[in-house]
């Protein structure tokens, strides 16, 4: 129950106050700008231009910086931001076929044309820590090579070219958008996926973890996975043909997963997806995991009850800024439901007590 | 690499070029040519599909900012620009260098502002691609101790 009560204005006040001073810290330390965060707290932008559901950079380091360092605080900046955006329109489907490559990795072809493209990884390093990046003034440079230019197929291209995994099928319909209408269950595959690609990291590894470690497990391969830039085109009515708006960095990840073939599909590789904002391959790979076990019912596989194949619990569940919503309003005042309860509970401890007393008297 | 010839060619190196590049290469111009506004500067979100699989069935990836405007010159030709981000001015000056290019400064403008944005565009994706390409792995098998 929610009523109305004034007061708390001054204190509101002076709180706000004392947080932009907490925010700022030690003024013996020079001030944090903007676009520091956003070169150099790269992947925390990343993630927060991911789960905000907005490519933007500045605006995401902005968050950032404003949330103190606190991302789903961030998050829930650029959420709130996003809205007051009008849409200008829909981009054509972006094609990752055309990336231009930071990294592309495939775990199950060595051999790969294109080849296998480290990138600037964390992995291989021995996550020790350097110390050498508490001093300052270092400006490393990275080796350079000649760029082939060559291009690189996709790998799952290769298994479809003999039949041996699931094909995608093109087509254009048109996706739900669940920023435009409230998330229905049973939720297509556009809908799981546009909810899993903005929703928490944390969640999302999570849910992927356990499909691993045997709850729906569904045998995973990192069949690709590519980081870079691809071209955004958008279709410009006043112009009547497409333009480049922009150019993004995403992160792909597919899966190739073992399938032994189920009633109404033969025995052959499946995939799943994974498609994020920036360099974020944690996620992408937790994304391709839960998207694949999502699928059970398409593919004729067993339910065995697995909370990452319970559509309804995974995306219900995956979207940080209305959990943390509804998980914080607890702490907001609530004096009137509680005196309630206090009531209540006073009411029923009065009529036990006094039936015990009943009990004892007879 | 966008045709520099083409309406959607320049149109899409305007729409990704960094600002202060833009700015500084339009300020060597002339000066600017004198025109109203069709449609002012707007900031808006542009929904970004992706394909299930990479060529599949699209669904919604996420927004992006991008920032529109249209005008008309007073010589007549009309400019448009969708830029990516929330720069006003540099969608003005987008607009602006779309309607030009309709004009007799189109030669001029391209060689003075288009080619060098394309080519530090160029030159950026290069030096990334030869980074990654230092990454890639050389495979050699190790010698087998059977025999």
């Amino acid at each position: 129950m929610y009523v109305a009560v004034k007061g708390g204005e001054r204190a509101i006040d002076n709180a706000h106050a004392w947080l932009a001073e907490e925010r700022r810290g030690s003024p013996d330390i020079a001030e944090l700008t903007v676009p520091q965060i956003r070169e150099q707290l790269a992947l925390a932008v990343n993630r927060v231009m991911a789960e905000g559901s907005l490519f933007d950079p500045d605006l995401a380091a902005l968050a950032i910086k404003q949330a103190r360092g606190d991302l789903i605080e961030a998050i829930f900046l650029i959420r709130a931001y996003r809205t007051t955006l009008p849409r200008l329109g829909v981009s054509t489907p972006v094609d990752t076929g055309e990336m231009a490559c930071d990294r592309r990795i495939s775990a199950t072809f060595k051999d790969v044309p294109g080849g296998q493209v480290l990138g600037p990884t964390f992995d291989y390093t021995h996550r020790l820590l350097d110390f050498k990046l508490a001093a300052e003034g270092e400006t490393p440079t990275a080796p350079q090579a000649p760029a082939q230019g060559e291009p690189t197929p996709r790998v799952t291209d290769y298994l479809n070219r003999d039949g041996l995994i699931q094909p995608e099928p093109a087509s254009d319909t048109t996706p739900p958008d669940l920023t435009r209408e409230p998330m229905e269950f049973p939720a297509n595959r556009a809908l799981r996926l546009q909810s899993l690609t903005r929703g928490d990291e944390g969640f999302v590894l999570g849910m992927a973890y356990s499909t691993q470690r045997g709850y729906a497990r569904n045998h995973p391969f990192v069949g690709e996975l590519r980081i870079g830039t691809v071209p955004v085109e958008m279709d410009v009515p006043e112009l009547g043909f497409a333009v480049g708006i922009g150019e993004i960095t995403l992160t792909e990840c597919e899966s190739v997963n073992q399938f032994t073939g189920s009633k109404t599909e033969p025995p052959q590789f499946t995939r799943g997806y994974g498609l994020v904002f920036g360099q974020s391959e944690r996620k992408a790979i937790s994304m391709a995991l839960v998207d694949r076990a999502l699928r059970w019912k398409e593919l004729g596989e067993d339910n065995v009850g697995a909370p990452a194949q319970d559509a309804e619990f995974v995306l219900s569940h995956a979207d940080n800024i209305q959990a943390s919503g509804f998980l914080e309003h607890i702490k907001l005042p609530h004096y009137v439901d509680f005196q309630s309860e206090l009531e209540l509970i006073r009411r029923i401890r009065a009529e036990a007590q006094a039936a015990q007393a009943q009990e004892a008297a007879e | 690499m966008e045709n520099l010839t083409t309406r959607k060619g320049w149109m899409s190196l305007l729409a990704k070029a960094p600002a202060p590049a833009l700015t500084a290469l339009w300020e060597t111009q002339k000066a600017p040519p004198g025109f109203e506004w069709l449609r002012p500067p707007e900031t808006g979100g542009v929904m970004i599909r992706g394909r299930m699989g990479g060529t599949g069935a699209p669904f919604n990836v996420g927004e992006m900012t991008v920032t529109r405007c249209a005008l008309r010159l007073e010589s007549g030709e009309v400019g448009h620009a969708y830029v990516q981000g929330r720069d006003k001015a540099k969608a003005r000056i987008a607009a602006l260098i779309d309607a030009l290019m309709q004009t007799a400064r189109a030669d001029a403008l391209r060689e003075a502002v288009l080619e060098p944005l394309a080519e530090s565009h160029r030159a950026a994706r290069s030096a990334r691609a030869e980074r990654a390409a230092a990454t890639r792995v050389d495979f050699f098998t190790m010698v087998r101790g059977e025999d």
